[in-house]
């Protein structure tokens, strides 16, 4: 009972970030039909951004004397740092890698995906293919291939609950963290006008066009929006596994990506549920089967989803018209 | 003179230039460094031209070429390892003898390869377009990992031991062979059903072209080659790790396709031949290659969607002559058409001019 418990735990935690994840995904599938394949890749960057924030906030103090770059990561937060390691480190490093990254998105939006949005579904699919290969391989030229080890924002210990299971801080924090990010998604895209352009937008370009929004400008905070989450994603996992590399995105984004699939592409509670549903199987699938299949368990749902229900959980069938 | 005879001496012809080259080969006149890359060229154009017939011809978008490729590999690598030797050894162990093993080999793993596209393409080609790419994504994910588990062949290790069978004629000799197939394929009416399935699947099925049956067609055939392209693959270095199928190989094979041209045989040669050459000339930049190859991808992208030699409307027909004269305006549609899900009558067409015409004006006030 235990055991399960705790793997529930540990489901629901690496599900919340899926879902952070996945509703990147979603959001930009839903405006634009195109399968943001950079997404992954974005989340990578917001990782590292984190990496770089926390060591420069941290080091600032040392920086001024002088010191090597080795001394300055040595050092991280925990040295003569000029913040002190606490939540609030956390947050703002957080909220920078995300402005940051919404940034890139923008950019990757603005001189990638608008130029060939004229042509077919297939050529953006490629470009975004190639968009993330960049960011894929530019990550290796610029971060450098080997991993790098994210400095710890807080001080992690575990909390014993009932029945012997246990959750570490750093769990707890990347739930309320991301609970309170969906919520505020939830808010911005249903209680302002901006949101109300892009359920516009998703429903049918063409009509909203008509309608005098405007289009480019809702297609770019879609994308900012999104990739401010992947960021703060990163940022998260980062606190929970501290291991980086500029590869890590590829994996996670896919699997994010059969989430979003698996809850309803461009339905943003279906992208929260899959994330879940993909965190919490595959935990159990590494817990009670066997760690080495963890990587096929989120394809097998997808393909199990596709031939059962390919507007998945969530989703509302669409009618093929002529 | 017949057909057949003609064609009967073509192939002769290029039998006995295979058979001429590889003997020069085998004589070491020319540098091995030298050889080695053209008949990884070799392999490579058998790859991606089996992807066109999928991605070009019939606009299916798979993603999971090198899944295909895997399971052609290693199935083939299998039985090289374990029956290679002593069928060779039966049929009299000289060169003759290790030429009929490969040619076994290589039909065993096609097989095994087209086996797989018929279990994965039955219940995913029903799917369309995102939906599909990221099945066949998956579905190469999947023997990834399984190829990493299964112990016969290695696992994670890697499978080392197999007969190196490195043969300049039979590498291309599949090569030529997977060129003509692909040319007939298109060049018939399976290949018109095909085309018109890319160019617009719902006319199709109107037509009474059985689309699933056609792509499922279209698809096996496809992996089968990619198998053989495994196949000669496995026994060029005689070393197999289920690292090299990942994903970013299918993204390779799709790379040469998207270079040279959806839908252009010569393309996918001319694209396989340069992305297996430059990487070679680019010695030096090797940290920067793959940053400069995905700048390329995008760039070719925004600036010639179609390829370097990709050209849909030579199957388009007067249609596609007609539609030239106002391309950016046609292309304007089809891409708001495939966009939207819930399209607009082609009537509204005149509709449609006067809103781009709208938008230009409102892109001026800006």
């Amino acid at each position: 009972m235990s055991t399960f418990l705790q793997q529930l735990i540990n489901g629901i935690s690496l599900g919340a970030i899926y879902s952070l994840i996945a509703l990147g995904y979603t959001m930009v599938y839903g405006v634009l039909k195109l399968i943001n394949f950079a997404h992954g890749d974005v989340y990578m960057v917001g990782a590292f951004m984190g990496y770089y924030l926390a060591n420069g906030l941290g080091a600032r103090g040392a920086q001024a004397i002088g010191q090597s770059a080795d001394g300055l990561i040595a050092r991280g937060l925990l040295g003569s740092g000029a913040m002190e390691p606490s939540l609030i480190t956390a947050l703002v490093v957080m909220l920078l890698a995300m402005a940051i990254c919404a940034a890139l998105g923008v950019i990757i939006e603005r001189f990638a995906y608008r130029p060939v949005r004229k042509y077919s579904r297939l050529t953006a699919l490629i470009t975004a293919i190639g968009v993330s290969l960049l960011l894929e391989n530019g990550g290796q030229v610029v971060f450098g291939a080997d991993p790098k080890f994210f400095p710890e924002l807080f001080k992690k210990r575990n909390i014993d609950l009932f029945g012997g299971a246990s959750i570490n801080s750093a769990d707890i924090i990347v739930l309320v963290i991301a609970i309170a990010l969906m919520i505020g998604l939830q808010l911005v895209v249903f209680r302002t006008k901006t949101g109300r352009a892009m359920r516009a937008v998703s429903f049918n370009l063409q009509s909203a066009k008509l309608m005098g929004i405007n289009t480019d400008r809702i297609i770019m905070f879609t994308f900012a929006l999104g990739s401010a989450l992947a960021a703060a994603a990163g940022v998260l996992v980062a606190i929970r596994i501290p291991r980086i590399d500029p590869l890590m995105g590829i994996l996670v984004g896919l699997k994010a990506f059969v989430a979003a699939v698996l809850g309803g592409i461009g339905n943003i509670p279906g992208a929260v549920l899959g994330g879940l549903l993909i965190g919490i199987t595959e935990t159990m699938v590494v817990g009670y089967l066997s760690p080495t299949y963890k990587d096929a368990v989120a394809f097998a749902i997808l393909i199990l989803i596709l031939l059962f229900r390919p507007s998945g959980l969530l989703g509302s069938v669409a009618q093929e018209k002529v | 003179m017949p057909r057949y005879l003609r064609n009967l001496i073509i192939a002769l012809i290029v039998l006995a230039v295979l058979y001429g080259l590889d003997f020069v080969f085998q004589a070491r006149m020319i540098s091995p460094y030298f050889i080695r890359i053209l008949m990884l060229s070799g392999i490579a154009i058998t790859l991606a031209v089996s992807l066109n017939l999928i991605n070009g011809f019939t606009g299916q978008f798979s993603i999971g070429h090198a899944g295909f490729m895997a399971v052609g590999a290693y199935s083939s690598a299998y039985f090289s390892v374990t029956y290679g030797a002593n069928l060779a050894a039966t049929l009299g162990g000289g060169k003759l003898a290790w030429a009929i093993c490969l040619a076994a080999a290589t039909i065993i793993g096609a097989a095994f390869a087209g086996l797989a596209g018929l279990v994965v393409g039955v219940p995913s080609l029903r799917l369309k377009g995102d939906y599909l790419a990221i099945v066949t994504l998956g579905f190469g994910q999947i023997i990834v990992v399984f190829l990493n588990n299964i112990e016969v062949v290695g696992g994670a290790r890697g499978y080392s031991g197999i007969p190196i069978v490195q043969s300049f004629f039979w590498i291309f000799l599949i090569a030529v062979l997977t060129i003509v197939v692909v040319y007939n394929i298109v060049h018939s009416a399976f290949g018109r059903a095909l085309i018109a399935i890319r160019e617009d699947e719902l006319a199709a099925e109107a037509m009474g072209v059985n689309t699933t049956r056609y792509k499922v067609m279209a698809f096996v055939i496809s992996s089968a080659m990619a198998g053989a392209g495994g196949v000669l693959l496995a026994h060029f270095d005689g070393y197999l790790n289920p690292k090299s199928f990942e994903f970013i190989k299918s993204f390779e094979i799709l790379i040469m396709v998207i270079l040279g041209g959806l839908g252009s045989i010569v393309g996918s040669v001319l694209g396989a031949i340069l992305l297996t050459v430059l990487p070679e000339a680019l010695r030096g930049f090797a940290e920067y290659r793959m940053v400069i190859y995905s700048l390329l991808l995008i760039i070719l992208m925004i600036t010639r969607p179609q390829g370097l030699l990709g050209s849909t409307a030579a199957f388009r027909g007067w249609r596609g002559r007609r539609r030239k004269k106002s391309r950016t305006e046609a292309e304007e549609i089809t891409a708001e058409d495939t966009r939207d899900s819930a399209s607009v009558d082609k009537a509204t067409l005149g509709e449609r001019q006067s809103e781009t015409s709208l938008r230009e004006k409102d892109s001026k006030n800006k």
